[in-house]
């Protein structure tokens, strides 16, 4: 997938095992919460990562930054692979990559006022000193459209949507290149949402940003996003552009995914049929074997649970991974209809 | 008080209020509603609009200092509620109208089986031997799609996903087939696809057994496909009501129209902006004297920041609080036909 230069962010083959159990008598178990991801992200870009609770797409984005340990594959960054930075190097590195948490609440110091939280990494980077410190600081609240005076308050006498901007400014403070917000606007009110997504869009365009946004609300996603990828148990599924996902989702996952999204418009509600999966997402200890996907797809065959399929580009620039279907006969639908069994480029 | 004409709930003139230290917060000031047998009725709002108290206030479960239920009528099924005893109200309260909560994990006891929770509910209510409750509890979350419900019923809350623990609160609240049912944020705790899953399993059970729903969210998309009428609320006040149809297509106040336009509706192409609201949501402990939403407001004038707004009639069923909702009303109309014909347009374009 490596096919041209701007990637900002190579990642390739990506894992991240939690060890759990052990001990012992007991059988060490792994939870692999992101099994195998390679991903390009270009400069500039926004690229939407949308999957269910469980499917470690806020691993994912941790891991890339190392706030998760990765225990295999490479993240390159400026030719650099930042999974075996030493730790002195990856703090040097830390200035240009930044994070947007989702709970507003938790993830500023109570403690600090808002001036120090955004002034903060500033200090620790020794990017300015004294007096020009606060002035960036103040610089930033406006650009994120908070009053300067609020400088001096604490997090506490903020709401949630507030405190948000609190929480971009501060990943702002130290001009990162790329972002990864991970469920940014999943704790705040309609109205609100509205206002940060407009917020991350401008930024983005002043900045020349480059965006990782991780949600489970597809329409916000849709919204943001120049391509999404779909993560279902530690893996990618399918990958493509924003617009493209919804409009032809390929993989049975991502067609009920969209399918169950429900659209603020009562007459296309009425009319629309839904696909309701059966059951829960399983638990990523003992993941089904083959495709991840199989225990409750509606199209799933016994070849299914053997093969494991392998992201293809089924159309332009669109990837999926499903052994039933491939780039001359890209809908599952039609092919289920036809009893096509394993057509893909499975292994 | 006895004459229900079909309705199963009517609610006049709710006001509830809170006694903070911040001064008397009127969480729910003046609500009017009504809901017919079997209806759906979807009340929308943000976080402190008063939707979840108004329905606390219906239940009576609105604790007692620091709340109180100041004023007005909850008359259900011809029975005034606010008249009734602590006693009368739990004879009702399970049995007759019942409701499901956001988080289910909060809302069981952990260290309860589920058998356990459910037997409780109709041994209380119908009075149930053992064995009946065991056998009840076994059907009903048979009714709510648990699998393999014979063994599952003695598991604990911690042993189910979150989609199973509000199917489990579903099945709780259903079991003694109450004929209203509320539901307060029933999946937003819940992923898109296990929010489907229970969002048709409500729509199922309502057919089948013909239950009245309120259904609370904030989610304009899962009112959309599920009511027959929707309340708007904002600062403790309703800011609209209206037919589900007629509300999405021509709203008649500005927040329902910033509300509607400020979520990124994936059956349709976006233009580049998302519409957004300006400011918060005010602090209801301190409300301006007119409308509590002037200030967000994009076409507030002199008259909204200094007189409360009037509750507007717009037809039968349509009513809007806005000093402008015949405005507002005409101008939705209007877009609404420049829509049609813009994909009319469209069509014979294609």
């Amino acid at each position: 997938m490596n096919e041209n230069g701007n990637d900002l962010i190579s990642i390739q083959d990506l894992r991240v095992h939690f060890k759990i159990g052990g001990g012992l008598f007991k059988e060490t178990k792994y939870v692999k919460a992101v099994d195998g991801v390679s991903l390009d992200i270009k400069k500039g870009e926004t690229l939407g990562l949308v999957g269910e609770s469980g499917c470690g797409k806020s691993t994912l984005g941790k891991a890339i930054l190392r706030l998760t340990e990765p225990t295999g594959g490479q993240v390159f960054y400026n030719g650099k692979d930042l999974a075996h930075l030493g730790a002195r190097e990856m703090r040097e590195q830390r200035k240009n990559l930044q994070m947007i948490f989702q709970d507003p609440y938790a993830s500023l110091n109570p403690r600090m006022t808002v001036g120090q939280i955004i002034g903060e990494p500033i200090r620790t980077f020794g990017l300015k000193n004294g007096k020009s410190i606060e002035e960036r600081v103040q610089d930033l609240m406006e650009t994120v459209g908070m009053s300067r005076r609020f400088v001096k308050r604490y997090p506490h006498e903020f709401s949630g949507g507030q405190r948000q901007r609190i929480g971009i400014a501060r990943a702002l403070a130290v001009d990162p290149e790329f972002i990864v917000a991970d469920e940014p606007i999943s704790a705040l009110d309609v109205s609100i949402q509205a206002q940060i997504m407009n917020l991350m869009e401008r930024l983005q365009a002043e900045k020349n940003l480059t965006y990782l946004f991780i949600s489970h609300d597809l329409r916000a996603v849709r919204h943001l996003s120049d391509r999404v990828a779909v993560m279902y148990l530690g893996k990618i599924v399918e990958l493509a552009g924003g617009k493209e996902v919804y409009r032809e989702p390929l993989m049975p996952y991502t067609i009920a995914l969209i399918s169950a999204v429900p659209v603020p418009d009562p007459e296309i509600e009425a009319k629309r049929e839904r696909i309701i999966l059966k059951g829960d997402v399983p638990s990523p200890i003992n993941p089904p074997s083959g495709c991840p996907f199989h225990t409750r797809c509606p199209y799933a065959i016994e070849d299914c649970k053997r093969i494991v399929p392998k992201l293809v580009e089924i159309k332009p620039k669109h990837y999926a991974a499903c052994i039933r279907i491939n780039p001359e006969k890209p809908h599952i639908e039609e092919n289920s209809k036809e009893g096509l069994g394993a057509i893909g480029a499975g292994v | 008080m006895s004459e229900t004409n079909g309705k199963i709930l009517s609610v006049k003139d709710l006001k509830t209020y809170f006694q903070t230290e911040d001064g008397v917060v009127k969480a729910v000031d003046g609500i009017t509603f009504e809901l017919e047998k079997g209806e759906t009725l979807g009340i929308v709002g943000e976080s402190g609009s008063g939707k979840s108290v108004t329905n606390l206030s219906v239940m009576r479960l609105i604790p007692e200092p620091p709340g109180k239920i100041v004023s007005g009528d909850i008359v259900f099924n011809g029975i005034d509620v606010r008249k009734l005893s602590i006693n009368e109200v739990r004879g009702i309260r399970g049995k007759r109208m019942a409701m499901i909560f956001q988080d289910p994990m909060t809302s069981l006891n952990p260290f309860l089986k589920i058998s356990t929770q459910l037997m409780e509910v109709t041994r209380l209510h119908l009075g149930h031997s053992k064995k009946e409750a065991y056998d009840h509890a076994i059907k009903m979350l048979k009714t709510v799609g648990i699998p393999d419900a014979e063994s599952r019923v003695d598991s604990y809350p911690h042993e189910f996903s979150g989609g199973m623990r509000q199917r489990v609160m579903i099945a709780m609240a259903l079991s003694c087939d109450p004929e209203l049912l509320i539901a307060d944020e029933p999946t937003t705790a819940l992923d898109v696809t296990i929010q489907a899953q229970i969002l048709e399993l409500i729509k199922d059970l309502r057919t089948r057994m013909g239950t009245s729903v309120i259904l609370i969210t904030h989610d304009l998309g899962v009112v959309a496909g599920m009511t027959d009428k929707i309340i708007v609320m904002y600062a403790g006040k309703v800011f609209e009501q209206a037919p589900t149809a007629e509300l999405f297509a021509t709203p008649a106040n500005p927040y329902t129209k910033g509300l509607l336009k400020s979520v990124p509706d994936p059956a349709h192409e976006e233009g580049t902006e998302l519409y957004q609201i300006p400011g918060l949501p005010p602090d209801v402990a301190h409300l301006p004297p007119g409308c509590p939403f002037a200030e967000r407001c994009y076409r507030a004038e002199d008259i909204c920041r200094r007189d409360f707004p009037p509750f507007v009639q717009i037809n039968a069923n349509h009513h809007s609080l806005c000093h402008f909702a015949q405005e507002v009303y005409a101008e939705s109309v209007a877009e609404s036909e420049n829509g049609k014909t813009a994909n009319i347009q469209m069509k014979i374009n294609e």
